[in-house]
């Protein structure tokens, strides 16, 4: 019996072997090229075609200076844009999972929609609102056109709807006594929220910033779009920038270690939170409008 | 505290969960809500703590009105069947919690958690997260953080719901003590005839959201007001059959298509049409071999003191406590004595009783 077991395990072993090659070869192929002068499908050879050409002098871009800007700038980015949806998601999915307004059901609805439009084409649309904006004193210092605000605050209105419909999800799953309990014990709306029903959908929250933080730290079409600064604003159009420059012939070597350098953090955070990311398919899926 | 709901409605969409609600519940009062679920008890319940806000109608406590004061400012306390404790707490700051609202002393929330996890003797699970209790420490817990709040009215919503029954009949008396000895004005939901009958000072009994009967338990088992009263209280429940009463020889008999039973001279139907239900309870059913009321035993059902015996007996059937030393057993033909005395009888329309009025 055991033998057939392990038979079978050994199967599923290639079968899954066979289909995740592809993306190992080439997370292989990024990491090998960052250490090489250039590359011979995975081998490494240097100028002259000969195997060997192992240079660190593709990760020379660490020392300079931009470049650690533009990671705090793409770090920023993330945070705000985690922080703001964990922010509204929570409070609006509360809402809309306990509070019984007019409106409500179409509000869902509607959310959802705006969860299916595809973000390009709302481009233009949002040039003109960032325009407005800027022209608005202080404000437009904070969220106008080419601002790092300005990104933060359209790529968490398009993450919002994703956002809400989980958060309520998960608020739906929390028992309506524990709120009675705790609103006859004394507590406010605001404080119950905060005291009582967040401690209970901590994994909600986990998987919803994750989530979150890894969308504002790769995104590249709301940061390409609305900050001229180009190259230098954040890692995804730096990395744009290198690949699509017309003066220089384009480095591989360097290329694929500014994206491995991109993707370690994104990677670390993975492997540590996976089992909560897990949860938005298994726990996020209560309730309906 | 004494508390009244005066004419009390709330309405869920076009459907009414309750109707008209009428009730006076004096100080220290110890009051079950009875009903099967969705009648409309806990929905009345929600509505005295504030949760709910009534459609139409006052609560009122002491004589304050209090249809739009805020849950927290009515000085209540609520145990809930499913415990409602604070999961990432641990049970003394599931206690404290209300107090620490109040931004009460240190000092004086020890002192309040101490007194009140002496009277429940929770003394030693203080430190433990609510996940690490048991149903019942978890229930003694819920009753702690209502208690520590000296509460002017107690709501109970099925507490005892979600424990195993051995641990439901110590709860069931354990509760009732303190409130006794606390004296605070109870209200205490439950679909449960005995925990209701045990417990209450006065059941009020709710149907479909309007209130039945409000009275005490023994009132509500001798002398019915409705049908289903009558059927939802005691255990087994009461027997009924449609019977048409015959005057013959200056007595007044009930007769049905299988019988034909004399009535007592002082239990008859006062009012009401010639139609009418007959209630008798299984336990004022005596077997007499004699008898010419014969019955056939379908089922057996040993209850341990009595057998219950599921009978039939024409096209009726009719459930009888027997002895179970007479070892009855299914086919068994038996003889029936039914107590006159014990008659109830009901409107066939209405359902209501012909022999208590209030």
């Amino acid at each position: 019996m055991k033998e057939k077991r392990d038979n079978f395990s050994w199967l599923s072993y290639i079968v899954l072997i066979v289909f995740t090659a592809p993306i190992i070869l080439g997370y292989l192929w990024l990491f090998i090229s960052t250490f090489s002068e250039r590359t011979y499908g995975l081998k490494p050879v240097d100028l002259d075609g000969n195997f060997g050409g192992l240079t660190l002098k593709n990760w020379a871009f660490l020392s300079d200076p931009d470049i650690w800007i533009i990671t705090m700038n793409t770090f920023l980015m993330a945070s705000f844009l985690t922080f703001g949806v964990l922010l509204i998601s929570s409070l609006a999915g509360y809402a809309l999972s306990r509070i019984n307004f007019r409106g409500r059901k179409t509000f869902l609805s509607m959310t959802l929609i705006l969860h299916a439009f595809p973000s390009v084409t709302l481009l233009i649309a949002l040039y003109f609102v960032l325009r407005f904006i800027s022209g608005v004193p202080l404000l437009g210092f904070l969220f106008g056109y080419n601002t790092i605000g300005g990104v933060v605050l359209i790529s968490i209105s398009l993450q919002l709807p994703l956002g809400i419909w989980l958060m309520k999800g998960f608020f739906d799953s929390v028992s309506w006594d524990l709120e009675r309990a705790a609103l006859i014990d004394g507590s406010s709306r605001w404080r119950c929220w905060w005291q009582i029903m967040l401690p209970q959908i901590k994994p909600g929250l986990a998987a919803l910033s994750i989530f979150s933080f890894m969308t504002g730290w790769s995104s590249f079409l709301i940061p390409y779009t609305f900050l001229t600064r180009g190259n230098k604003a954040v890692l995804s159009t730096y990395l744009n920038a290198m690949m699509s420059s017309d003066t220089v012939s384009i480095q591989y070597g360097v290329l694929a270690a500014i994206g491995l350098f991109q993707l370690i953090p994104i990677l670390l955070f993975y492997s540590f939170t996976q089992k909560y990311l897990m949860k938005i398919f298994s726990g996020g899926s209560h309730g309906g409008v | 505290m004494e508390v009244k709901l005066q004419n009390l409605t709330k309405k869920f969409g076009t459907e009414t969960a309750v109707d008209n609600m009428n009730l006076h519940i004096k100080d220290g009062e110890f009051v079950a809500f009875l009903g099967p679920s969705g009648c409309g008890k806990t929905t009345t319940l929600l509505m005295t703590a504030g949760i709910y806000k009534p459609d139409g109608g006052e609560i009122i406590f002491g004589d304050r009105l209090v249809n739009k004061v805020q849950p927290k400012d009515r000085n209540i306390g609520m145990v809930f069947q499913s415990y409602a404790l604070y999961p990432h707490m641990s049970v003394y700051e599931n206690i404290v919690f209300s107090m620490k609202l109040k931004k009460k002393s240190k000092d004086e929330m020890n002192r309040e958690a101490d007194r009140v996890a002496g009277l429940l003797g929770i003394g030693d699970l203080l430190k433990r997260k609510p996940g690490q209790l048991s149903g019942g420490q978890q229930q003694r817990v819920a009753l702690g953080r209502a208690l520590i709040k000296k509460p002017e009215l107690l709501l109970f919503d099925e507490p005892l719901s979600n424990l195993d029954a051995r641990l439901r009949i110590t709860m069931r008396s354990e509760i009732k003590k303190l409130q006794k000895d606390l004296n605070i004005t109870s209200i205490y939901v439950t679909h449960d005839q005995v925990e209701a009958m045990t417990m209450a000072d006065r059941v009020a009994v709710i149907k479909d959201g309007k209130l039945q009967a409000f009275m005490p338990p023994i009132e509500l088992h001798e002398k019915p007001r409705t049908k289903f009263i009558a059927h939802f209280v005691g255990n087994p429940p009461m027997n009924f059959f449609n019977i048409e009463l015959v005057s013959s020889d200056g007595i007044l008999k009930g007769v049905n298509s299988h019988f034909t039973l004399p009535l007592a001279k002082d239990r008859q139907p006062k009012e009401g049409s010639r139609e009418v239900i007959l209630g008798i309870r299984p336990e004022d059913i005596s077997i007499n071999p004699d008898s010419d009321l014969k019955a056939e035993v379908l089922l057996v059902e040993p209850l341990g003191r009595d057998d219950l015996l599921q009978c039939r007996m024409g096209k009726e059937d009719i459930s009888i406590l027997a002895d179970p030393k007479d070892k009855h057993r299914c086919g068994d033909v038996i003889g029936l004595d039914m107590d006159n005395t014990t008659f109830q009888f009901f409107d066939c329309e209405t359902e209501k009783s012909l022999l208590w009025f209030d």
